[in-house]
C-alpha cells in the first residue's frame, strides 16, 4: 500500500533549502554567511585539542622506544646512545643518560591515532593543531627531531583533563 | 510590424545566431546561477569563487576542461550511433526553441500548430538517449537508457494532456495566438492583468511543471542517471565534448521548457494589452520586440528557479513510484482537468 504523499512535508522541505539559501546570501555583518570558509584566503582556527601534528619535546625523551613499538604503522624511528653525565652530587658516580640521535615521524605513514602521545611516560610527545605541512615530495613528510621540536611552539596550553587533575606540562 | 525586408541568407543567419543564443545563453545562465551558485547557497556554501568575480568565469573553465578531454569510445560501442546520440539530444533542444515566440515579430517560426510541434520534437531527445544507452555497450548505460525511455514516455502523456487544457481554453494551437489570448483576455470583465492561464489552468500548470521536471530528468525524477545505482546512466561512457553536449542539452532544455511553460501559462512575452490600448497582434508597438525577450527571460528564470529549487530539495523516487505517479496520479488528474475545461468552455 503506497503511503499518501506528504504535501506539508514537501513544502516544509522546500522551505528548509530556501531559508538556508537566504541565510547564506545574507551579509556576514547581519549574522549570515556560509558554513564554509574560503580556505587559502581565510582559515578556520582548529580547536585546541585538534590532532594536526605531533610535536616532540626532546629534553623529556629518554628514547625508551615505547612510542615506536606501540605505533600501529611503524612510522616512528628512534636511535639513541648512552652518555655519561656529571653526577648530581659531588663525589658521586657519573650518571648514564640516554641521548637521542634520531627521532623521525613519517607523516606519510602516520594515521594520527595518537597512541604514541598516550603511551609516552615522560610527556615528550604533544598534539599540535597545526595542519599546514603538506609537501610536494613525499619524502619531505619525514619530520626529523629538529622539525618535530619546532612544532612545540604551536602546541597550545594543555587543558585540565578533569577538575583538580595535574595538567600535562608543555 | 517591422517593415524591414532582409534577404533570405540574412534571415537564415539571424535565425541561426538567434537560435544559438537562445539555447546557449539560458543554459549558461541556469548552470551558473542555479547549478553552481543557488545549489551551493542551499547547502550553506559559496560555490565557485576563484574564476572571475564570484566565480562568474567558472563556466568557461568547465567548458575548457571538457574540451581538453580525450574523446573516448568503448571498444564494443556502435561507433556511429554512439557519436550521433548527443547531437540528436541537442537537436531536440534547438528544434524546440524554434517554436517559442519572444515578441510580436521576434520569433523563429510561427507554426499554426506550434504546441503540437513543440510536444512532438521534445520527444526526439528520447531517441538520442536510447541511442546513447544502447550503443555504449555498457549495462549501466543500457539500463539508464531504458529507464529514461520509460520515464520520458510516461511523462510525455501528462504533459500533453496538461497542455490540452490550455489549447481548449485558448482555442488555438498557435503559440502567438495563446499569448494574445492571455494578454487580451479579462477576468470577469477586468483586464488589468490580462488572463494568464495559470489562474484558470493551475492544475494544468502544476501537472505540466511536474512533467517537465521528469522530462528533464531533474532530481526527484532522475532515475535514468541515478549516480548511486547506474554510475551515470546513459552518459556513463561519454567524455569530453560529447558529454558537454549532453550537459548543455540538459540545461538548455530546462530553459526552453521554462520558456514554453511561460508562454502557455504565464502570458509569454506580452504585457496586458489594455495597458497600452493594444487590441490585436498588429497593433502592438515595435519596442515589444526588445522588451518581450526580456520579459520572457525573466519568466524563464523564475520557472527555472522553481525547477532547480525542487531539484535541490527532494530525494529521488524509486522506479516503480515514478511510473505509478505518472499513470495513476498525473494522467487522471490532467484528464479531469481537460473535462472541466471543456465543460466550462462550452458553458461560457
Amino acid at each position: 500500500m503506497p503511503s499518501k504523499p506528504q504535501v506539508p512535508g514537501l513544502v516544509k522541505g522546500l522551505g528548509v533549502t530556501f531559508n538556508t539559501m537566504m541565510q547564506t546570501i545574507k551579509p556576514k555583518k547581519f549574522g549570515g554567511g556560509a558554513a564554509t570558509v574560503q580556505y587559502p584566503r581565510e582559515k578556520e582556527a582548529p580547536t585546541a585539542r585538534a590532532r594536526g601534528v605531533i610535536a616532540l619535546r626532546e629534553d623529556n625523551c629518554t628514547s625508551c622506544m615505547l612510542c615506536a613499538r606501540s605505533c600501529p604503522d611503524w612510522c616512528i624511528y628512534i636511535e639513541g646512545h648512552k652518555e655519561l653525565a656529571p653526577p648530581r652530587r659531588a663525589g658521586g658516580a657519573p650518571r648514564k643518560v640516554n641521548k637521542l640521535d634520531r627521532f623521525d615521524i613519517d607523516y606519510a605513514l602516520c594515521m594520527y591515532c595518537g597512541i604514541c602521545v598516550e603511551v609516552c611516560p615522560f610527556d615528550a610527545l604533544f598534539w599540535s593543531p597545526e595542519y599546514e605541512y603538506s609537501e610536494p615530495r613525499i619524502a619531505d613528510l619525514l619530520h626529523d627531531k629538529e622539525k618535530l621540536g619546532e612544532w612545540m611552539e604551536t602546541v597550545p596550553e594543555q587543558p585540565e583533563l578533569e577538575a583538580g587533575a595535574e595538567k600535562k606540562k608543555k | 510590424m517591422i517593415a524591414v525586408d532582409l534577404p533570405y541568407w540574412a534571415q537564415s543567419l539571424l535565425r541561426v545566431l538567434g537560435g544559438t543564443v537562445a539555447v546557449l545563453l539560458p543554459a549558461g545562465t541556469i548552470v551558473y546561477l542555479f547549478l553552481f551558485k543557488m545549489m551551493s547557497f542551499m547547502q550553506s556554501r559559496l560555490g565557485p569563487m576563484e574564476a572571475g568575480p564570484y566565480g562568474s568565469m567558472q563556466l568557461f573553465a568547465e567548458v575548457g576542461k571538457w574540451l581538453q578531454k580525450e574523446d573516448i569510445q568503448p571498444e564494443n560501442a556502435d561507433k556511429s550511433v554512439f557519436k550521433m546520440a548527443p547531437l540528436v539530444v541537442l537537436l531536440s533542444t534547438f528544434l524546440l526553441v524554434a517554436a517559442v515566440p519572444f515578441g510580436p515579430d521576434a520569433y523563429f517560426t510561427d507554426f499554426e500548430a506550434g504546441v503540437f510541434y513543440a510536444l512532438a520534437v521534445s520527444s526526439i531527445s528520447v531517441l538520442g538517449i536510447l541511442m546513447a544507452g544502447w550503443s555504449s555497450a555498457n549495462k549501466y548505460s543500457l539500463l539508464g537508457g531504458l529507464r529514461a525511455a520509460g520515464q520520458l514516455i510516461a511523462y510525455e502523456l501528462p504533459m500533453v494532456l496538461a497542455v490540452v487544457g490550455v489549447v481548449i481554453q485558448a482555442g488555438t494551437m498557435n503559440f502567438q495566438g495563446i499569448v494574445l489570448q492571455q494578454n487580451t483576455g479579462s477576468i470577469f470583465g477586468w483586464d488589468g492583468i490580462g488572463n494568464p492561464y495559470i489562474l484558470t489552468q493551475f492544475v494544468g500548470f502544476f501537472v505540466f511543471m511536474i512533467a517537465v521536471q521528469a522530462e528533464l530528468t531533474q532530481t526527484p525524477f532522475d532515475m535514468p542517471i541515478a549516480e548511486s545505482e547506474l554510475v551515470s546512466g546513459y552518459m556513463t561512457e561519454y567524455s569530453g565534448f560529447r558529454f558537454l553536449m549532453f550537459f548543455i542539452a540538459e540545461f538548455a532544455t530546462a530553459g526552453v521548457f521554462s520558456l514554453i511553460a511561460s508562454v502557455l501559462f504565464l502570458g509569454g512575452w506580452g504585457i496586458p494589452f489594455s495597458w497600452f490600448g493594444w487590441t490585436t497582434a498588429d497593433s502592438v508597438d515595435n519596442w515589444m520586440n526588445v522588451v518581450g525577450p526580456l520579459i520572457m527571460i525573466t519568466k524563464m528564470m523564475a520557472l527555472a528557479f522553481i525547477i532547480m529549487w525542487v531539484r535541490f530539495s527532494y530525494p529521488r523516487f524509486r522506479e516503480d513510484q515514478l511510473q505509478r505517479f505518472a499513470w495513476k496520479v498525473l494522467i487522471p488528474v490532467s484528464l479531469v482537468n481537460i473535462m472541466f475545461t471543456a465543460i466550462l468552455k462550452v458553458a461560457f
